[in-house]
């Protein structure tokens, strides 16, 4: 009996604690005391000035970093398998110096590298590489930043992915039958790994479209900056914005379980 | 036999190569900015280099929000490690297979949820306007002091033990317990000598993960308190972006030195019961 009192008392403290801000938000959002119920709110999102820009910056970020990992620890996690496994520890080193590193540090680190950068370089060609990779519409500096953030996720992905395939035999065999390098990685690697990329890509996706600290402190307005500076005093509009990011990161997890599951 | 290990030796040549394109990206994208990050917290004003920086860091302001993040990210992690385990054992023996899925999910998006808009959420429900502040007519600033802030982060930091801790307390088998109450062990011994023992790695290792988690986070603090409650983060954030003194960007890298420092050695504890804790899952 005391077992029942506990567990009943433990989910509804945890029901209130996690429901009723929720609730509220949501309320928030659609009700107003002088025009009572209306989704407004929500349609003044779309409406705000820079929306579809920022949007559409972030996407192209999350689609080069998506890109850039898998191209970057696909191979080398492939190499692990097919007789390098001294590999191993360095890469378990690289995905892990994101958990030690806060973003905060790393941010520090790249602008003081960039202002060292450009002073030093000013004279040489290099200058003009290092103004361009900071390009306020496509800022490459961002895109490798979030590489690394995104590599320990999709390195645990692709790695449990690879655990359930026997890729020392697949590529012996696609190379005894005359299949190149790339076509092996792209046409029988790949496939069956679809799950796992799946997984990554959207790993990475949700990175992307929710870390403000180094893309706010570098200056640049991609979506989750553009959420901050459009609420200034439109306090419904915000909690709006906030539900609506909520959502996004629901919509993710919910498409990555939906994708686990069909490939299993 | 020389054959293979000879076609061995060559794969492992090629492996490199296939890892190259990682390892310099790594190099230039982590390196660089780690060379500048160290360099640049021992050097001093006139050239060359010493400790100035990293002692400047050892003085107020600094040292009290170091010490103030640190103090959140252990209330915070001790906090959330407790919270989060009874809330997944409540979920998980309920038997309800519905409940079960929805508060693992649900687990899954709230421990990704932070940032600013965490904070907009919880200033709408407890801010100085907040529906509940004004309906139990909690007064001002409830929520925008210590206490405050790690509601809040729990709000993350719950959600993120339960998953680690789930898989874990999954693989305490019933069997275990009823050899234990069969041999005439009472439950809080059944916790002491069993429970906790197999748990404890999981435990402490989420605990490691939600400290870090709390120490690194700056949005939600600066959207919510501002500069009411110190945090090295928010000073971090403040002699980068030029609020305050010029001179001060070498204070920004001593205290980003500090933060990693302290972050390398919680993470000490963590790694090596990573591999432990996963022995129990296997």
């Amino acid at each position: 009996m005391a077992g029942v009192t506990w567990r009943r008392l433990t989910l509804g403290v945890a029901a209130v604690y996690f429901l009723v801000p929720l609730a509220i938000a949501v309320w928030f959002t659609v009700y107003n005391e002088s025009l009572g119920f209306s989704l407004g709110a929500y349609g003044r999102i779309v409406s705000a000035p820079g929306f579809g820009e920022s949007l559409l910056k972030s996407l192209l970020l999350g689609a080069a970093v998506i890109v850039l990992v898998l191209l970057l620890a696909l191979p080398a996690l492939l190499a692990v398998r097919l007789g390098a496994p001294g590999l191993r520890p360095v890469l378990e080193t690289i995905t892990t110096l994101p958990l030690i590193v806060p973003p905060i540090t790393y941010v520090v680190g790249i602008a003081n590298a960039l202002r060292g950068g450009t002073d030093a370089l000013a004279a040489t060609p290099f200058w003009q590489t290092l103004i361009s990779i900071q390009d306020e519409n496509f800022p490459v500096v961002l895109v490798l930043a979030y590489v690394m953030l995104a590599l320990p996720f999709a390195y645990r992905s692709l790695d449990t992915g690879l655990r359930a395939v026997d890729v020392r035999t697949l590529v012996e065999a696609a190379r005894n039958l005359g299949a190149s390098w790339p076509y092996v990685l792209f046409r029988v690697i790949l496939p069956n790994l679809r799950s796992a990329v799946a997984g990554a890509s959207f790993l990475s996706l949700a990175l992307v479209m929710g870390e403000y600290t180094i893309a706010a402190l570098m200056g640049y307005r991609t979506f989750p900056v553009w959420i901050v500076t459009i609420s200034g005093n439109d306090g419904q509009l915000s909690v709006a914005l906030s539900v609506l990011s909520l959502g996004l990161i629901w919509l993710l997890l919910l498409t990555l379980s939906g994708a686990g599951r069909k490939s299993k | 036999m020389a054959g293979l290990t000879g076609s061995r030796r060559r794969g492992g040549g090629a492996g490199w190569l296939a890892a190259a394109p990682l390892l310099v990206v790594t190099l230039i994208a982590f390196g660089i900015p780690a060379v500048v990050l160290v360099v640049g917290a021992f050097s001093v004003k006139g050239g060359g280099f010493g400790f100035e920086n990293l002692s400047a860091t050892m003085r107020e302001p600094y040292i009290g929000a170091l010490w103030s993040s640190v103090k959140l990210s252990a209330v915070v992690a001790i906090g959330g490690a407790v919270l989060g385990a009874f809330l997944a054992q409540a979920v998980l023996t309920s038997r309800s297979g519905l409940l079960r899925e929805a508060v693992l999910t649900a687990s899954g998006v709230l421990a990704n949820f932070g940032g600013v808009p965490l904070a907009f959420i919880w200033i709408a429900t407890l801010g100085n306007s907040g529906v509940v502040t004004a309906a139990l007519g909690l007064g001002s600033g409830v929520l925008y002091n210590f206490w405050g802030l790690a509601l809040v982060y729990l709000y993350f930091s719950v959600p993120l033990m339960v998953l680690v801790i789930a898989p874990a307390l999954d693989g305490l088998k019933p069997q275990w317990r009823e050899a234990a109450l069969n041999n005439g062990a009472s439950t809080w011994q059944f916790w002491r000598h069993v429970g906790i023992p197999v748990l404890g790695p999981a435990l402490l290792g989420g605990g490691v993960l939600l400290f870090g988690g709390a120490f690194a986070a700056y949005a939600t603090a600066a959207a919510m308190v501002g500069a009411s409650v110190p945090l090295v983060t928010l000073q971090i954030a403040d002699a980068l972006t030029g609020n305050v003194l010029i001179g001060y960007e070498n204070i920004a890298l001593a205290l980003s030195l500090d933060m990693i420092v302290i972050a390398l050695l919680v993470m000490a504890v963590y790694l090596p019961l990573q591999k432990r804790s996963s022995r129990w899952l296997a």
